[in-house]
């Protein structure tokens, strides 16, 4: 069926199908592609979330085989923060930039209303880093340290009953940015109820229409096997790093008084399963699906903010260009706009400042004014004093001068009289 | 009333570059199969390549096409009678699907009647940069729509093979302008055509001849030398390097040699086959193109040739006074793009040290 579709596909393409008559070569194409990859490296990124003490990190470590340094986390964070760690690790000639994403403090807080929002914002961020690097003009795509989550592991707590409001909470949020695969966490607590608990989990995300991501049955080698993983998720997992002898081999387990629950043992825990989904077979898919699907959805949701379409409002295709050109000059006018305000309102101000100051400038006038007619007043007023007083002192000169003429004479009258007098005074004083 | 929103975590949201060296997981976990997986995922989607062969008439290219690819990609090798030499340029491409052990790969050739047959061929390169321009214009036009096809078709393209007239003496003006122009807007091979006319030493003289030609005209073809990764690479393209232009002959007709069927020449003093490392030096060709550097030719097409492009395109408008940021992306016309800027040259990773001296 795949194959007529394709010969159509080629029909309408107006594309030959030649047939060779002797080896050529390029089957080696895929080994090409192959080196090359090799060359560069790969590079996976996986999130944890999950509550604190849930086995994150043991069930890390014991995927990739090695103890990363992580020490125990605070059960007391305020907020929920995500940190992230690099590691490369090699196998054989395989290099992988392996980088882990824990939630810190997921579930710890008595309001758990915005646990997920930091999560969803650093997805977000990555995404966003992604986007300016492919936007830039002079860009470097093929050495960019991708830092995009693949897969998001999401630990289910194994109470055996059904999903946390929060876990769903956190899903629904998260599903339309990350692969999820959920995993029951710390499985060796629930062992015989374990089927329905796994039947209750999935129809919960079914009913409340959680999209959690599908291992992928397109491909005929790995069909079977991905739609029989299909079946069994979420997948139910035991962490540990210990090695306890069984039989006479050393193995990953977990040792009880009652008995040892060995972390490889298909009929213990789900383990093997998650490790060959998650790496051997799904690696790629993952990574596909991350760029192929969520960060083509964030992309255009972003650009579609930006108020980029692809098609104007008559269902003509409109270019970038045109979009910018229509921004620049919505800009460019709100720009002009505001400029001409803030003149007008300038102006405005200097004619009041100015009102004011002559204001002020009248009434110190009027006040001079004033004061000078004041001050003239005064002054003629002195001025009469004065003449007054000159006349009287001419007055009174005259008076004494016309005194000092009849004393005189008197005197010339009556001198010895006066004499006598003075005589008479004399011998009172000896 | 919008609930507070938190800040990002206090590391940076960029992963820390990794403190430990690399470790070796002692047991195997199973990184190795997306290498499988890696596989698996290029047979299904199959492969594309496009090659541009440019040459005179009559120094057989489409015969050497349809000895690489050993079908008749062309319906017909012989210009007939009917169809006279073009008076113009033209640019003739077909597409072919072939497969080879589950490989599929999708063929395109893409043909020059008309180049360097007029009596004036000044700016014959022209339509050649402006098809090979116009098919990275498609592809940008493709890459920045809002909603992206999960496969963009790439019709880039990959190499373009120059034929040079087995003249014996030196490259002509019009090889050489053609050349510089070309080798920095795509892969360019050069290979010495009719390969038979020539001696084992006249070829070996013409052959260095043109090595000092293209040194002294600063043209870089494939591979070129700054793009070389590590010593591996160097040591293996270096001889790749010293046999640049190869001197090939093409043939489509099988004759018998000693028993075996085989491609060749068949003249009146013997049979030239064309896959004897000792008559001529097709099998490096085709090793070049095919068996070895199919990849890395569309790797270099795509992270350096195309970006050059792409970086051009958005600054065109630097002429005019806009602010920062500002992207002019209507459709160029060929003209502004015919004479490209100077090669950015590029690697593609960090540069060795002991490179420079």
């Amino acid at each position: 069926m795949a194959v007529s579709e394709e010969s159509q596909h080629l029909k309408r393409e107006n594309i030959r199908s030649l047939s060779m008559c002797g080896h050529v070569g390029f089957e080696s194409l895929p080994d090409q592609l192959v080196n090359r990859s090799i060359q560069q490296g790969f590079c996976f990124n996986i999130l944890c979330v999950g509550e604190t003490g849930i086995g994150k990190s043991t069930l890390i470590n014991t995927l990739f085989n090695t103890n990363f340094e992580e020490h125990e986390a605070s059960h007391f964070c305020p907020n929920v923060r995500l940190r992230a760690q690099t590691y490369e690790l090699q196998e054989s000639n395989v290099r992988l930039k392996l980088t882990i994403v824990n939630t810190v403090g997921f579930g710890d807080q008595i309001n758990k209303e915005e646990s997920y929002q930091p999560i969803v914002d650093y997805i977000d961020a990555q995404f966003e880093a992604y986007l300016q690097e492919e936007l830039k003009i002079k860009r470097s795509l093929f050495n960019y340290h991708d830092s995009r989550i693949h897969v998001c592991l999401y630990f289910i707590a194994p109470t055996g009953h059904s999903l946390k409001t929060l876990d769903l909470l956190t899903m629904k949020n998260l599903d339309s940015k990350v692969n999820i695969i959920p995993v029951i966490a710390k499985a060796d607590t629930i062992s015989s109820e374990l089927q329905k608990f796994k039947i209750k989990l999935m129809s919960e995300l079914v009913c409340n229409g959680v999209q959690i991501y599908q291992f992928p049955t397109d491909d005929d080698t790995i069909a079977k096997i991905n739609a029989a993983m299909n079946e069994q998720l979420p997948f139910a997992v035991v962490g540990s790093m210990d090695e306890v002898k069984v039989g006479n081999k050393m193995v990953k387990a977990r040792q009880y008084p009652w008995g040892i629950v060995q972390v490889e043992n298909e009929n213990h825990c789900d383990f093997v399963k998650l490790r060959e989904m998650l790496i051997c077979t799904n690696m790629e898919d993952l990574q596909e699906q991350t760029h192929i699907r969520h960060y083509e959805l964030y992309r255009r949701c972003k650009l579609e903010e930006m108020g980029f379409t692809d098609v104007g409002p008559e269902n003509k295709p409109v270019s970038v260009q045109e979009t910018y050109e229509a921004k620049r000059h919505e800009l460019h006018g709100e720009r002009q706009r505001k400029e001409e305000e803030m003149k007008q309102m300038f102006v405005q101000r200097v004619k009041e400042k100015e009102a004011i100051l002559k204001e002020a400038e009248r009434e110190l006038q009027a006040k001079f004014e004033h004061l000078k007619r004041v001050h003239q007043e005064e002054r003629l007023k002195l001025e009469e004093r004065r003449r007054a007083l000159e006349e009287e002192m001419i007055h009174f000169s005259k008076r004494k001068s016309s005194c000092d003429i009849f004393l005189n004479q008197s005197f010339m009258a009556s001198g010895s009289n006066i004499k006598k007098d003075k005589d008479r005074k004399n011998p009172n004083f000896m | 009333m919008e609930p507070l929103r938190r800040p990002l975590s206090p590391c940076s949201s960029r992963p820390s570059s990794p403190r430990s060296p690399p470790c070796e997981t002692s047991v195997s976990v199973g990184i190795e199969a997306v290498l499988d997986q890696l596989k698996i995922k290029a047979m299904k989607m199959g492969f594309e390549f496009n090659i541009m062969v440019v040459g005179q008439s009559g120094l057989g290219k489409s015969t050497m096409v349809n000895t690489l690819f050993k079908s008749k990609v062309w319906k017909s090798s012989l210009p007939g009678l009917a169809t006279p030499t073009p008076q113009t340029l033209q640019l003739h491409s077909v597409t072919h699907v072939i497969e080879e052990k589950g490989v599929k790969l999708k063929l395109t050739v893409t043909d020059t009647p008309g180049f360097g047959d007029q009596i004036n061929n000044d700016k014959c390169w022209d339509p050649i940069l402006g098809y090979i321009n116009e098919q990275y214009e498609r592809y940008l036009q493709e890459e920045i729509l809002i909603t992206r096809q999960r496969h963009i078709p790439d019709t880039r393209v990959h190499c373009c093979v120059y034929f040079v007239p087995p003249t014996g003496h030196c490259l002509r003006p019009l090889d050489i302008e053609f050349l510089q122009r070309l080798c920095r807007t795509v892969n360019v091979v050069p290979v010495i055509a009719r390969a038979d006319s020539l001696t084992i030493e006249e070829r070996e003289a013409f052959r260095s001849r043109i090595q000092e030609d293209l040194r002294n005209h600063c043209i870089d073809v494939y591979p070129q030398k700054c793009f070389d990764e590590d010593i591996n690479d160097r040591i293996l393209n270096s001889k790749i390097r010293e046999r640049i232009p190869f001197a090939v002959v093409g043939a489509d007709r099988e004759h018998l040699v000693n028993g075996r069927c085989v491609l060749g020449r068949k003249t009146k003093w013997g049979i030239v086959e064309v896959e004897n490392m000792a008559h001529c030096e097709f099998p490096l060709l085709r090793d070049l193109l095919i068996r070895s550097h199919l990849q890395d030719l569309k790797d270099i097409t795509h992270n350096v040739h195309y970006e050059n492009y792409r970086v051009v395109r958005l600054n065109e408008s630097h002429l005019l006074p806009r602010g920062p940021g500002w992207v002019n992306l209507a459709p160029a016309s060929t003209q502004q793009l015919t004479t490209p800027a100077p090669l950015k040259v590029r690697r593609r990773v960090q540069e060795d040290p002991k490179d420079e001296f």
